[in-house]
């Protein structure tokens, strides 16, 4: 059986046979071998210690616990907690920043001198680590001083200061404001990319048919933008339900457990409570849920690649 | 199709996008305001927007009080690390892929696809435990192969698109005149492909200089990179809202700056695929 597929009949592999075949293997092995090291290897380190009883601090009373853990998290009502945040924090962020980014996006796109600064610009938020974002935040939230406070009570929206991120109903929401600022220039890039490639002459014949600005939107630029925001939907679903900097920056989870969502949660629980046997259990259930929606984007992925 | 007036152009677009800018940009205006803002001042008067009440008495006492320049060096220690570990071994993984079909090469791209998903709080757990049973925890090092998890599957993809943009027979042209294939890659792909080594080096250096958890967990006391800094610059009673604004800025700029120069090309290949936010 060869190992070459039709489409490289002049490779040299048929002068040489076997130091060929060996050669992607040896190009490849550094990357593989690294990464075997640092990601995979610790993985399967992390789903053997959630069946560990492992506080860290007292190294010797580790001992295995089989699914010890995984019961004990049903019976968490943190983790279900945790759970539904996750979900309202997905569930909110992505559409948000995906409506914010196409609105960016069509703006964008239409012709005007400074179009070239303009979208230079609007990627600020996307470079700024998020420590900064978190903490600038923080300071616009900020009950006392915060400007936020300032220009609604300026506005007379509200009518005396708001504590943002202390009052436990608005302090996952405010977190996620924060995260749609964040992550909207992302969708804006993307969506922007994609109403490049429509052809401008599908536009111009829709107009000619009459089409209205509305119709030609809901008939030619979304069906052209389709696949980009799916795309970038999925990618930004499994991006923004791994980030927890910037909730850990703002609020630590707080105030009690407000703003705690799954990742947060185990990495509270391994950091502060030093408890890695719990802490990987709820990193391993967050993956294996977030796993669906990794398969799909993997899918599709792959699909495109291999066209 | 008649062009519109320039008065309405204004009024549609302009205005709007206007908006939106100030939307993007303001949070982090505000933030530069503050850091020129005195500290005194700051709490008798708020931000002061006019230049007459700014100074540099924030980012003076930044350089000078605390260790923010040694940070820098952390930061830029950790980050460059990084890229040459990312790169060197992605380059020729990328190449591999792009060129040849063999067995398992799916499997191969899969994996690295796979990796870039993975939640960071699975890695970060065991990271630890790995770090502080080989000694490297609180080293330079151990930040960079943390970096790591996230830039070699990240470089593999963003050069492999770019690599198998260059055409195959510039290659085989090399190999007929007597070139290996390592010499190909290295006289002829290299070159071609450094505009995308270049770009995709920058981003792996931006999202490891802005990178946080990690660093907050693995690093900490000798090795402590701005963005665990910034943190410390919290007063140890009240929030020193000055100061740690001209930590924002200052932590932020390099990142920043080096984002803005390369853009355009960088949004061309992160929108071809696979590639974290």
């Amino acid at each position: 059986m060869s190992t070459l597929a039709p489409s490289a009949p002049h490779d040299l592999t048929q002068v040489r046979p076997l130091r060929s075949r060996l050669m992607p293997y040896a190009l490849l092995a550094p990357a593989v071998l690294v990464t075997l090291f640092i990601v995979f290897f610790p993985m399967v380190q992390a789903v053997v210690t959630s069946f560990y009883d492992l506080v860290l601090w007292k190294p010797n009373a580790s001992r295995f616990v089989g699914f010890g853990n995984y019961i004990k998290l049903l019976h968490d009502p943190v983790f279900w907690t945790s759970l539904g945040h996750t979900a309202i924090w997905i569930g909110l962020t992505v559409p948000l920043q995906m409506g914010l980014g196409l609105v960016a996006a069509l703006l964008l796109n239409r012709e005007f001198p400074w179009r070239g600064l303009a979208r230079a610009l609007v990627i600020i938020p996307w470079a700024l680590p998020s420590v900064v974002i978190a903490l600038m935040w923080r300071w616009i939230y900020d009950p006392t001083t915060g400007v936020l406070n300032d220009i609604l009570l300026y506005l007379s929206i509200i009518h005396s200061t708001v504590p943002w991120l202390a009052d436990p109903h608005l302090a996952l929401y405010a977190v996620i404001a924060t995260l749609t600022w964040q992550g909207f220039p992302f969708f804006a890039v993307m969506i922007l990319a994609g109403l490049q490639g429509i052809p401008q002459s599908q536009y111009e014949a829709a107009s000619i048919d009459g089409a209205s600005t509305w119709r030609q939107f809901v008939h030619i630029t979304l069906p052209g933008i389709a696949p980009v925001l799916a795309t970038a939907g999925l990618l930004r679903i499994i991006w923004v339900a791994n980030s927890m900097d910037v909730i850990f920056v703002m609020t630590g989870g707080g105030p009690g457990y407000a703003t705690h969502t799954l990742p947060l949660y185990a990495f509270i629980k391994a950091r502060q409570n030093l408890d890695f046997g719990y802490g990987t259990a709820i990193a391993v259930t967050f993956t294996i849920l977030l796993g669906a929606i990794v398969a799909v984007y993997i899918v599709r992925t792959m699909r495109e690649v291999e066209r | 199709m008649n062009k519109p007036s320039t008065l309405r152009r204004i009024l549609t677009t302009d205005i709007p996008v206007v908006f939106i800018i100030m939307l993007a940009m303001g949070p982090f205006v505000w933030m530069i305001l503050t850091s020129l803002t005195p500290t005194a001042q700051l709490s008798a008067s708020g931000v002061s927007l006019s230049p007459a009440g700014w100074s540099m008495d924030n980012y003076i006492r930044l350089l000078e009080q605390t260790s923010f320049l040694g940070n820098m060096l952390d930061s830029l220690i950790i980050a460059a690390g990084t890229v040459v570990l990312g790169l060197a071994v992605s380059v020729t993984a990328a190449y591999a892929l792009s060129r040849f079909r063999f067995p398992g090469r799916k499997l191969v791209m899969l994996q690295f696809l796979l990796v870039n998903m993975f939640p960071i709080v699975l890695l970060i757990l065991p990271l630890f435990i790995l770090m502080r049973k080989i000694g490297l925890l609180d080293t330079h090092l151990a930040l960079i192969l943390a970096n790591s998890t996230v830039a070699i599957p990240f470089a593999v993809w963003m050069l492999r698109s770019y690599i198998g943009a260059i055409p195959r027979s510039l290659d085989e042209a090399a190999m007929i005149d007597g070139c290996s294939r390592l010499q190909a890659l290295r006289r002829v792909v290299l070159p071609l492909a450094m505009p995308g080594i270049i770009s995709t080096g920058i981003y792996i250096f931006i999202t490891a200089w802005n990178e946080y958890l990690y660093a907050l967990t693995l690093g900490g006391r000798n090795v402590r990179p701005v963005t665990v800094a910034i943190q410390t610059l919290i007063g140890e009673y009240q929030i020193e809202w000055g100061l740690l604004a001209a930590g924002g800025v200052v932590g932020a700029l390099p990142a920043t700056l080096l984002f803005l120069l390369v853009q355009r090309r960088l949004i061309g290949g992160l929108t071809q695929g696979a590639v974290k936010g």
